[in-house]
């Protein structure tokens, strides 16, 4: 079921789609939180306090942006709050420019001499797409911040650059550095479990 | 006259591919890599493995809910349609 027809239903009253929509977004919602607070009981208020704000304000909802966009951003706009509060200071880019890939991978020219193999070449993903899924959301769960938070808001939620700079207070351009530096990360891990040689 | 730009190696080449995916490139690099990638296997194997791990990244499940969460936030939903002024 999709998520309009899910907040029908939750506009008729409906408990159970409610709690679908808990289990659906509210993993995503203490990621966005805890990227401003200082600690994850503070994000786990966030996130409380974002599904009462929905509950009271569902009626209001008037569908101009997706449900998801609207969620989070009430979501962001309460943790932003409290990250004042807390006093805490979000770094603009704090991801080093360091190569994202290993450079004994590569000869003196630049040349790969470790070069890498098509995952659609590997057997143990080749027979099973789910164990690819399974090692990409292990190595996104090992990022830090502010990686983690958008690669989570862009790959698995699918929401655009311009959504999660909106969101996040980064630039759209902040938002491909990280972007770039969390899929390489993850990329990376991904590899490494195939062959057991790190990148 | 125009120079013309010096063309990626491996290691530069890289560090474009996610860029190039978002299609967030100038016209000059993505001619670049392209040109790079036509040439270059093992670029291509890398592209690869970023495409299929976005692809796989659309496809992760939300992590799971402890029962006890969900269940406390179905209760909070459940007190609010009994006192909607709360």
């Amino acid at each position: 079921m999709d998520d309009a027809e899910l907040l029908e239903r939750l506009l008729g009253g409906d408990e159970s789609a409610f709690a679908e929509l808990v289990r659906r977004y509210h993993p995503t919602l203490l990621k966005v939180a805890r990227y401003y607070v200082t600690s994850q009981a503070s994000a786990e208020d966030v996130a409380q306090d974002t599904w009462v704000a929905v509950v009271r304000g569902v009626e209001r909802f008037e569908g101009r942006s997706a449900f998801k966009t609207w969620l989070l951003r009430i979501c962001a706009n309460r943790a932003r709050t409290n990250a004042v509060k807390e006093h805490r200071i979000i770094p603009a880019d704090p991801t080093p420019r360091e190569p994202t890939v290993a450079s004994q991978r590569f000869d003196e020219g630049g040349v790969w001499t470790d070069p890498p193999v098509p995952f659609s070449d590997v057997v143990e993903f080749r027979n099973d797409s789910a164990a690819l899924v399974a090692a990409v959301r292990e190595a996104i769960l090992t990022l830090g911040e502010p990686q983690q938070a958008v690669v989570t808001l862009r790959d698995v939620e699918g929401l655009s650059t311009e959504e999660v700079a909106s969101l996040l207070g980064l630039s759209e351009g902040n938002v491909r550095v990280i972007l770039h530096r969390g899929r390489a990360r993850v990329r990376a891990i991904v590899e490494a479990t195939t062959k057991g040689t790190g990148t | 006259m125009k120079l013309l730009a010096p063309p990626l190696v491996c290691r530069e080449a890289v560090e474009l591919m996610s860029d190039y995916l978002e299609r967030s490139l100038t016209r000059r690099d993505r001619k670049r890599l392209e040109k790079h990638l036509a040439n270059c296997d093992a670029c291509s194997a890398y592209l690869e493995q970023m495409r299929a791990t976005i692809a796989a990244s659309g496809r992760v499940e939300p992590d799971d809910l402890d029962p006890e969460t969900l269940e406390g936030l179905v209760d909070l939903y459940r007190r609010f349609k009994e006192e909607p002024g709360k």
